[in-house]
Parts: structure tokens; sequence; C-alpha cells
């Protein structure tokens, strides 16, 4: 075979690995489907990776297999050692890792074409580079690209990753959460300094392509700015966070499908580009908040006029038991449970399920309404109940369970604050206002377990919890639960 | 022919692969959107997981730049690229698997 031969060869399995990616996230359309179609997905990339080392052009063997190694061992001790609820930080990591390898070999690239062009016309055919030719500017172009998103990528990740993993620190004495936003003094002017500075180097490589320095000088300043866009946002706003540096992992895969002329990188690329920016958009959209003011300004910044907690609160909060609240459920036909973050963080979805299954044996129905921005990932509630073994067509969207909430007996909130936060709907000058909400206050009964009073990340108060029909159950979410099931069974 | 000349047909070669390139870009993006809205929110972290696993494509190239063979650099800097797409490919699809399973067994 000739190698023009091998070439067609090689592409065409390329091109079955991007229609086994394409089928592949067809199959998460549906949970009976998707597992099916991860296994796709995974075929697809096999079949391109098996192409790329039987026909890709590769004469050393040690780097490449030490490295298909090392990988592998790494990735699969990763996967399986994590507990599932530290899959979020995991993605965030791992988005992190493609956006480093994309930039790396947009940077191997470059330095191989330079080399290529000063050694003259003596390395025909090796790689993707044009021997001896001046690199072309489209190139330069995606090089550059691929550097800054990739190299932002990276760094905006690994900050996500440690707000994610609640990593503190101490600074001068004091202990310092990452999760928490950081607000730097001027730090628009001097984020959109550093973007500004990127472009400027993005031109420099283009203009001086016989030096690969401006490209590290690139990826040491998107760094730089990956690390300003992240340290801002805080705890709640992590999903959109997450689903965006998701998108640009697939985008730098995509400039390094431009750069080494590859097709089934741009088209993977592409499709992960899409499905993360839907999924910012409907995070974006289930907070009724631009992307921009998620991105640059802060939620909540106090003092902006509405009541305080005490005239919210005053006197009018009634607090209950669990034997209060197994008495409810005597009488009740319709539960839904509301989760949120603090479920998460209190590990109850076991417990949860413990008291579902035993108030479904006595034939009272429970549901769990999902708000889309409920955790810290879009679909981390899911993910945490059915680890817990409920059933997904239990778990209802907000859509879906807001206009049949009427009928609901007893509503059950658990470690939810702003996304049952009615004054979205009642407080135009609210910094949730218009943000669409589970409205549980109009169940007959409403429970909130929660620690305390404390506001949510919008910091402000929640009427719900003064409301007339909701009691409040001051208490951890698991243990809460727990009691809830013991004095179920003793009634 | 002389030089010019040449330069002339490897630029106008490198535009019509770069419209080529654009237009499979373009395509692919739609077919994205198309594929991802119909993915209902229970399995927005499994899609996630997953689609971040395919991101890690980028191995492809990693794995020409760390065997090309051309000098320590361009092999050097392939083949941290490769640890690291392969740990992205690997723990992504793992990660995603591990998490579906746990909706299919309910069914």
């Amino acid at each position: 075979m000739t190698d023009s031969h091998i070439e067609t060869i090689r592409n065409l399995a390329y091109l079955l690995a991007s229609v086994l990616f394409i089928f592949g996230l067809k199959g998460l359309t549906h949970p009976r489907t998707a597992v099916r179609g991860m296994q796709m997905g995974a075929l697809g990339m096999f079949v391109a990776v098996l192409a790329t080392v039987v026909a890709g052009g590769i004469l050393s063997w040690t780097w490449v297999v030490a490295g298909l190694l090392i990988g592998s061992i790494v990735g699969v001790l990763m996967a399986i050692k994590i507990p599932l609820t530290d899959i979020p930080q995991m993605v965030a990591l791992f988005n992190g890792f493609g956006g480093a390898a994309s930039f790396l070999v947009a940077g191997s690239e470059l330095v191989l074409r330079i080399g290529a062009g000063s050694s003259g016309a003596d390395t025909p055919g090796t790689s993707q580079a044009v021997a001896g030719a001046v690199i072309p500017i489209q190139s330069l172009i995606a090089i550059s690209a691929s550097g800054m998103i990739g190299s932002l990528t990276l760094l905006g990740s690994l900050i996500a990753a440690g707000k994610l993993h609640e990593v503190s620190f101490s600074w001068g004495g004091k202990k310092v959460w990452m999760s928490n936003a950081l607000l730097l003094p001027g730090r628009h002017a001097i984020t959109g300094i550093c973007f500004a500075a990127c472009l400027i180097v993005c031109a420099l490589i283009v203009m001086n392509p016989s030096t690969s320095a401006w490209y590290w000088v690139l990826v040491a300043l998107a760094a730089v700015f990956g690390i300003l866009i992240t340290i801002p946002i805080g705890g709640a706003d992590m999903p959109v966070v997450i689903a965006l540096l998701n998108s640009y992992s697939g985008l730098a895969a995509c400039a390094t499908g431009f750069v080494i002329n590859n097709t089934v990188l741009i088209i993977a690329g592409a499709l992960v580009g899409a499905s993360g920016l839907i999924l910012t958009n409907i995070m974006c959209k289930a907070m009724n908040r631009s992307l921009t003011n998620v991105m640059f300004a802060k939620l909540g910044q106090g003092g902006d006029g509405g009541p305080s907690a005490d005239d919210v609160y005053e006197g009018k909060v009634k607090t209950t038991s669990a034997e209060e609240v197994a008495m409810l459920f005597d009488g009740a036909r319709r539960v839904v449970i509301v989760p949120g973050y603090g479920m998460a963080v209190s590990q109850a979805q076991h417990a949860v399920r413990d008291l579902a299954n035993l108030l479904e044996s006595r034939g009272v129905e429970v549901e769990f309404a999902i708000h889309p921005v409920a955790g810290r990932m879009p679909g981390h509630m899911n993910v945490l109940l059915a680890e817990a073994d409920i059933p997904y067509d239990k778990l209802k969207e907000m859509d879906e369970i807001n206009p049949t909430l009427e009928t609901i007996d007893v509503a059950l909130v658990v470690g939810a604050n702003d996304v049952v936060n009615p004054v979205a709907r009642t407080d135009p000058s609210s910094p949730i206002a218009g943000m669409p909400i589970i409205d549980v206050d109009k169940c007959r009964t409403v429970v909130v377990i929660k620690r305390s009073l404390s506001p949510g990340f919008a910091g402000i108060p929640n009427p719900l919890f003064a409301a007339d029909n909701t009691l409040m159950l001051f208490n951890d979410g698991k243990k809460a639960f727990l009691e809830l099931t013991a004095a179920v069974k003793e009634s | 022919m002389d030089n010019i000349a040449l330069l002339a047909q490897a630029a106008s070669a490198d535009g019509a692969t770069l419209v080529m390139l654009l237009t499979v870009f373009v395509l692919a993006v739609f077919v994205g959107f198309e594929v991802i809205t119909k993915v209902p929110p229970t399995l927005h972290t499994p899609l996630m997981a997953g689609s971040n696993a395919v991101s890690g494509i980028t191995v492809v190239g990693a794995l020409v730049a760390a065997g090309a063979g051309q000098g320590a650099l361009s092999t050097g800097l392939g083949f941290v690229a490769v640890i690291l797409a392969t740990i992205n490919v690997v723990g992504g699809f793992l990660v995603s698997h591990r998490m579906l399973e746990m909706f299919r067994k309910k069914d």
C-alpha cells in the first residue's frame, strides 16, 4: 500500500470514530440507551487511537506506549477510587487535563514546524508539518487559539476543582475557603488587561512564526486569565462554570484539529463545545441570569434594600420535631422531596431513600422535585439520588412538578434555599427576581430541613421559612431523615 | 515553476483545506446542538463526564506528536499530552459509565 492509501484508510477510521461519537451522545437521550451510548463513544475513541497508532506515521514508540500506559492507569485508578460525591471536582479536573493536552499538542506542532522550516526540506512527509515552507497564517491563528483556550481551561478547571472540593488554606493566620468568591480590587480592569494582553501576544505569534517563545508567553498569560475569571465565582454558580469549561475543552480540541488538519478532532471538539454551551445556557436560564452576569457580577452583595432577616423571621418561624412530621405523613397521600446542595453535603441521599421507601410501603406517593441548578453541577441531585437506588421516573423536573404542587400534602425541603424562595416571584427588586423556582409554598404543608436560618448563596432571607404553612426542622439533613424514618416506624 | 508560483499554489491548497475544515466544524456544531438538546436533565452529569471524555480526542494529535521522533522538546510535549489526554479519556468514560450503571439497574 502506498502512503496515500494508508492515509485514506486512516481518515475513514476517523470518520467512523466521529459517527460513533455522535451515536454515543444520541444514546444519552434516554437512561435506557445511555450505557450503550457511552460504550459506543468509548469504541469510537478506541478506533481513533488505533488508527493513529497503526497508520499515524509514528516512528518511535517509547514515549507513545509509556504515555498511554501511564495515562490509562492513572485514569482507571481515579475513576474507580473516587467516591460518587466527588464527581463534580473530578469532572472539572479531567476537563483541565483535556485543555492542557490540547495546548501541549499545538505547542509541540509549532516547535516541530519551526524546526522543519529552519532545517530545510530534508524531512518530508513527517507529521503534518509542511517541511521547509512558511507556516500558513491560519495554522498560526489556530495554534494561538488552541494555546489560549487550552491553557485557560486548565487553570480555570483547577480552580473550579479546588472550589468544588472545598479546599481551604491559611492566609495571614485566617482560614480561607476556595469556594468563597474572591473579589480582587479592580478585578474587571485586571481581567480586561490580561485578556487584551493575550490577544496582543496572539498577534505577535502570527507575526513572528520563526520562534515559539511568544506561544509560551501566551500560555502563561491565558493561565492567569483562567484564574482571574474563575476565582470571583461563588459555590452556587459552579454549575455554570463547569458547563462553560466543558465547552472550552471541546473548543480547545477543535482548535488543535485545525492546527494538525484533523477532522475527528474538529468534529468531536465541536460536539463537546455545543454540549457545554447548551448546558451553560440551561443553567443560566434556570437562574434567570445572563452568562455575563454570572461571570462578572457578584450576587447578593448585601444592603440592596430588601427586608432584613429579622423583619422576615421575627416571631413567625415555627419549629417542629420528627414525631410531629411523622404524624403529618399519617394523613398524607402525596409527598414531594426537594433536595438541594445541603443533601449532598450531609450525604443524606441513602437516608432520604429509606424514608421514601417506607412512606411508599404505606401507600404514600413520593416524588422528587429537582431544580436545574440544585447542587454544584448540572444534574448533580439526579446522580446522588440514582446512587441511592431511587428510580429516575420519580425525579420530576421543575416545570413538570410545579403545576401539581397544590395537590401535594407535605413538601420536604432538604438543604435547598434560594431555589424555593418565593421572593423570586414576588419582589422584582430582589437579586433572584424572575428566577424560576419550585413553588413549594403552594403545597399544603412545607417542612424545611435546615441547620439554621442562614441565607443561601443569594444572601437574602427566605419568607418561605416564616410562612403559615411552613414548619422548620432544624437539623443536619442526614440525621433529620434518620429520625424521621424512626418516628414513622414507631407511629 | 519558480518559488513564488509554488508558494501561491501551496497557499491556495491551504485555503481549500481551511474551508473544508470550517465546513466540517460548522456542520458538527449543528449536529451537536440537535443531539444534545434532547438529553434530559437527569443525565446532565453523565453527559458532562462523557462529553468530557470525548474532548480527550486530542490524544490522537498527542500520539503523533510524541511518536514523530522530531526532537526532544516536541516529543516531550507530546508525551505529557498523551498522559493527560489518556487520563481524560479513560477516566471520563469510566466515571460516566459508573454513573449510568446506577441509572440503568432500576429498569
